[in-house]
């Protein structure tokens, strides 16, 4: 297949095709990663803009890495937005990165949309690292990907997403990647975090831990901010860890070669214990590893080789 | 007169007996086969690199390690090269350093592809030298490159395209000079 | 002097419907002259409705002028031409300018602006409490003597039932109206558009419609409990049509208005992001709808009221939970609301009675909403086959903030009169007045 996009803002519309052709490009860049030299000249006098509204300094590494891999140039721009009210600032940052030429814009933003409002306002190309609750593309793509290099397939296998899933949106673009290569998804999270409509994505949604872990062949914990608490979602950490934490005891209800992920950064204690965490059922390195490769494929696929903007 | 001409120019048979010379070229010129790693440019190099291998095997008695290097992603002419070339693997499971490194590759043209070749090999390691053989030279270089085994010279005009053909599991050759078809300009 | 002739008057409060010719002169209606009859020679202008409609001017009772504070946005005199165009010779204009009008002045300035600049009778409503802050009343009494015609915090809800109960029982001692926005603030807390499957496919924080129904059950009953009388403004809701459904058969002094927008669109207007569909309250479901229609139909919802919001560009042009709320409305409401006739539920008598009639009522506009003699000289003429496009370039407003451009319309307003004035005018023999 041809790859014809212009963007990544999400994997709502990406067929399995598109979604298989990025995880082999992929494979590709892994093995550049796997060489003393990491470094291939692909994009080589092509810049790569973060504009980073969020602070999040694990993702925003992960592009720079794979950008300066690719030999593009990286630049990084953190904009501490205060409040969402702020909108005039995303469109004039816009014009003016814009003006500057980038190749690729990277953004991350508290809106949710704001990668889609971006594209319309830039001539470049936009992957969106995250926008509000929408998507996480990237990360949709990965966490598919380090389950494709553990379990060498995604049909049919059952996985679990447990944690925040109304504000999620790892959770959303996984169901998308998840769901389209045919894994069977359960939902699972407290009554105030997992929204009714949830379940015409044609995923099982239930409150019951147990009922999500057992027999699951992935299980992955979302990240609990911890603010939720406060504006009562649920009454304490104490609470939700208790019911909705995965320890051993609820993990020995999974399969016996089930897989543990987390996008990261851990709440130790709340989501994951400890021991957990640092099992051999945890793949939540890899999941850093394959966010690389990935971000790398992305990268190329979309300024890899290509004089004039499409 | 056809339409689209095609001339055939190597078949299997002629295939063979090129190879079986390059082989021993390879091998006069290295003086044996130590030393020696086969590195094949994908995707037309990789079956011929296979083929020499075999040859070596045959002669020398000796397994010279062989892998395949895919260049896509230090190609300077992407643009041209259409939509988005299509990614392939690279396998080079043994070191290259202080190695003889002989590439192969089908067709010889502008040479960018070899330059972009040796650019992936040098990021590999430090090899003791590097040697091009090629089954076809079809001239119109537009870099200082050149073969140091040519299996053989087809003169060429820039339009015409050369194809090695490698048919099936009976391993049929073909490789066919074939003119550009009338109209098409570009 | 001025004569209308040959059109269908159509003017449910004199219960007329049927073809003939108005007089008007001194700025009122001086005679109504049925059928074919003509008044011989006539001294004056003459504007020939033939196979048009006459209705008593059109009545907004729901629109931001923006004036005084935000006049980039809209301003009294652009606010009241776009009403013209859009059929309208009477709008009434919300409290929450800059300054708010909870003080005399503010009032007295919009009325003057009006008398001056304006292209329709502009009826100002004052804030219910001071800054529209929920906390302290407005002096009712002297705004009312300086012109406003009801109180409303609109804009915002009156959070707390404790003020609103206040506010009910002393304005019901001189028989002013409130008007309430109708919302639990806390429920729909940073919500964007509706909650439901349309917000949550695009990641936008829901309001859900209990912030609606709860707040119309809070007003009908706190209305319910002091025996004071309130109006329900722009409903969207299926349960927020029924309660007031419920309220009226209880014989509560209730009324409610809608908005052209919550029975043309539903949420999936939003799709893509667009930040033209957003509006507080939201556009709802298609469930919501069909029971806004329904109410229309059996009598429940009073008045159609367009919420006219104009807003400048720059704050539309952004991500969507960042872009103001609103849509302009007064050049769009009254083709969107012919667009109910075609079912054949709607007829053109109760059109003129939810745009017209009942509105004046329900504000004691007197010689408002109707055709009869003695009425003020307001005259809204409708061509009612005339099939048209709403673009960008028609548009009278300062802003260009709606959903509907490139629409179809079907039916217009072709002349409109003021107080015996032409205001606007899309037919070639008639020239609106200076």
């Amino acid at each position: 297949m041809e790859w014809r996009r212009k963007h990544v803002l999400g994997l709502a519309d990406f067929s399995a095709e598109e979604i298989e052709f990025v995880i082999d490009t992929a494979r590709s860049m892994e093995d550049v990663l796997t060489r003393d030299i990491k470094k291939v000249p692909a994009l080589r006098g092509k810049t790569v803009v973060n504009l980073f509204f969020e602070a999040s300094t694990r993702t925003r590494t992960s592009f720079e890495i794979a950008g300066k891999r690719l030999s593009a140039d990286v630049v990084n721009f953190s904009s501490a937005v205060s409040s969402v009210a702020k909108g005039e600032t995303l469109l004039d940052t816009a014009k003016n990165i814009n003006a500057m030429m980038p190749s690729i814009i990277v953004m991350r933003h508290p809106a949710s949309g704001a990668a889609q409002f971006l594209s319309r306002y830039v001539s470049c190309s936009v992957i969106n690292a995250g926008d509000g609750s929408n998507e996480h593309p990237t990360q949709g793509l990965l966490d598919l990907y380090a389950i494709i290099k553990s379990k060498n397939k995604v049909k049919g296998l059952k996985v679990a997403i447990i944690g925040d899933i109304l504000h999620s949106r790892v959770a959303r673009s996984n169901l998308h990647s998840l769901g389209r290569m045919g894994a069977d998804l359960w939902l699972c999270g407290p009554g105030t975090l997992v929204p009714k409509e949830m379940g015409r994505s044609g995923a099982t949604v239930t409150n019951d831990i147990r009922e999500a872990v057992r027999d699951a062949d992935v299980v992955m914990m979302l990240r609990i901010q911890l603010e939720r608490q406060k504006t009562a979602y649920f009454p304490s950490l104490r609470e939700y860890a208790r019911n909705y934490g995965l320890d051993s005891e609820v993990f020995s209800l999974a399969r016996n070669d089930a897989i543990i992920m987390h996008p990261g950064p851990i709440n130790r204690g709340v989501e994951l214990s400890d021991e957990l965490a640092d099992s051999s059922h945890s793949i939540i390195l890899n999941q850093v590893e394959s966010g690389v490769a990935i971000r790398m494929a992305l990268l190329y696929l979309l300024a890899g080789g290509h004089n004039a903007a499409r | 007169m056809k339409k689209s001409g095609k001339k055939l120019i190597l078949d299997t048979k002629g295939v063979d007996r090129v190879l079986s010379r390059l082989t021993h070229e390879i091998l006069e010129k290295n003086k044996g086969a130590e030393e020696i790693v086969l590195v094949g440019i994908c995707s037309g190099g990789v079956p011929l690199s296979r083929v020499i291998q075999d040859k070596i095997r045959s002669i020398e008695g000796v397994e010279v390690p062989s892998g395949y290097v895919d260049i896509t992603l230090y190609r300077d002419d992407l643009s041209r090269a259409g939509y988005q070339p299509r990614l392939k693997r690279t396998e080079i499971p043994f070191s290259i350093d202080e190695k003889k490194v002989i590439l192969v590759d089908d067709v010889l043209f502008t040479g960018r592809t070899i330059r972009a070749a040796m650019d992936a090999l040098i990021d590999f390691g430090r090899p003791k030298n590097i040697q091009l053989a090629v089954l076809i030279d079809r001239g119109h270089r537009e870099l200082p490159i050149r073969a140091d085994y040519v299996g053989r010279n087809v003169p060429t005009a820039r339009a015409e395209t050369v194809e090695v053909l490698v048919g099936g599991e009976t391993e049929e050759w073909k490789v066919v000079l074939r003119e550009p078809p009338p109209g098409k300009g570009k | 002097m001025l004569l209308v002739k040959g059109g269908r008057v159509i003017d449910p409060g004199s219960g007329r419907d049927e073809v003939g010719n108005v007089v008007i002169a001194d700025g009122k209606v001086a005679d109504f002259l049925p059928g074919g009859e003509s008044p011989g020679t006539f001294d004056g202008t003459v504007i020939d409705a033939r196979g048009k409609w006459v209705l008593p001017g059109l009545i907004d009772m729901h629109v931001h002028l923006r004036d005084p504070g935000f006049e980039w946005k809209e301003d009294i005199r652009s606010g009241t031409e776009a009403a013209a165009a859009g059929g309208f010779t009477s709008v009434v204009c919300m409290a929450n300018t800059s300054p708010v009008n909870d003080h005399p002045e503010v009032t007295r300035y919009i009325r003057e602006k009006a008398a001056s600049a304006g292209k329709a009778n502009v009826f100002p409503v004052a804030a219910l409490t001071r800054g529209q802050n929920g906390k302290e009343m407005t002096d009712f009494s002297e705004l009312f003597e300086a012109g406003a015609i009801a109180f409303s915090d609109d804009g915002s809800p009156v959070r707390s039932a404790l003020v609103l109960r206040r506010a009910l029982e002393y304005a019901k001692a001189f028989d002013f109206l409130i008007l309430e926005h109708a919302e639990d603030h806390e429920l729909s807390g940073e919500g964007a558009a509706n909650e439901g499957w349309t917000a949550h496919r695009l990641g936008i924080p829901g309001i859900p419609s209990a912030a609606e129904e709860i707040a119309i059950a809070r007003d009908i009953l706190l209305a319910r409990f002091t025996g004071g009388r309130i109006h329900i403004q722009h409903i969207s809701t299926k349960m927020g049509v029924d309660l007031l459904r419920m309220a009226k058969r209880a014989g509560i002094r209730v009324t409610g208005e809608t908005a052209p927008h919550y029975f043309t669109l539903t949420d999936a207007a939003i799709d893509g992001y667009n930040t033209y569909a957003k509006m507080n309250p939201p556009l709802r479901g298609e469930e919501d709808r069909m029971a806004i229609l329904e109410g229309i139909v059996d009598g429940t919802i009073d008045a159609i009221a367009s919420d006219h919001a104009p807003h400048d560009e720059y704050t539309k042009r952004c991500e969507f939970v960042a872009a103001s709320n609103g849509i302009i409305g007064l050049e769009t409401a009254l083709p969107l609301s012919m667009a109910l006739l075609a079912g054949g539920k709607v007829t053109p008598a109760r059109l003129v009675d939810l745009l017209s009639a009942i509105p004046a009522r329900i504000l004691g506009l007197k010689g408002k909403g109707t055709l009869c003699k003695g009425a003020d000289g307001d005259v809204t003429i409708v061509d009612p086959e005339v099939e048209w496009e709403f673009r960008e370039s028609d548009v009278r407003s300062k802003s260009r903030n709606s959903p509907f451009f490139g629409w179809k319309m079907r039916g217009r307003a072709v002349a409109v009169l003021c107080r015996g004035h032409v205001t606007h005018s899309l037919m070639k023999e008639v020239t609106p007045d200076a």
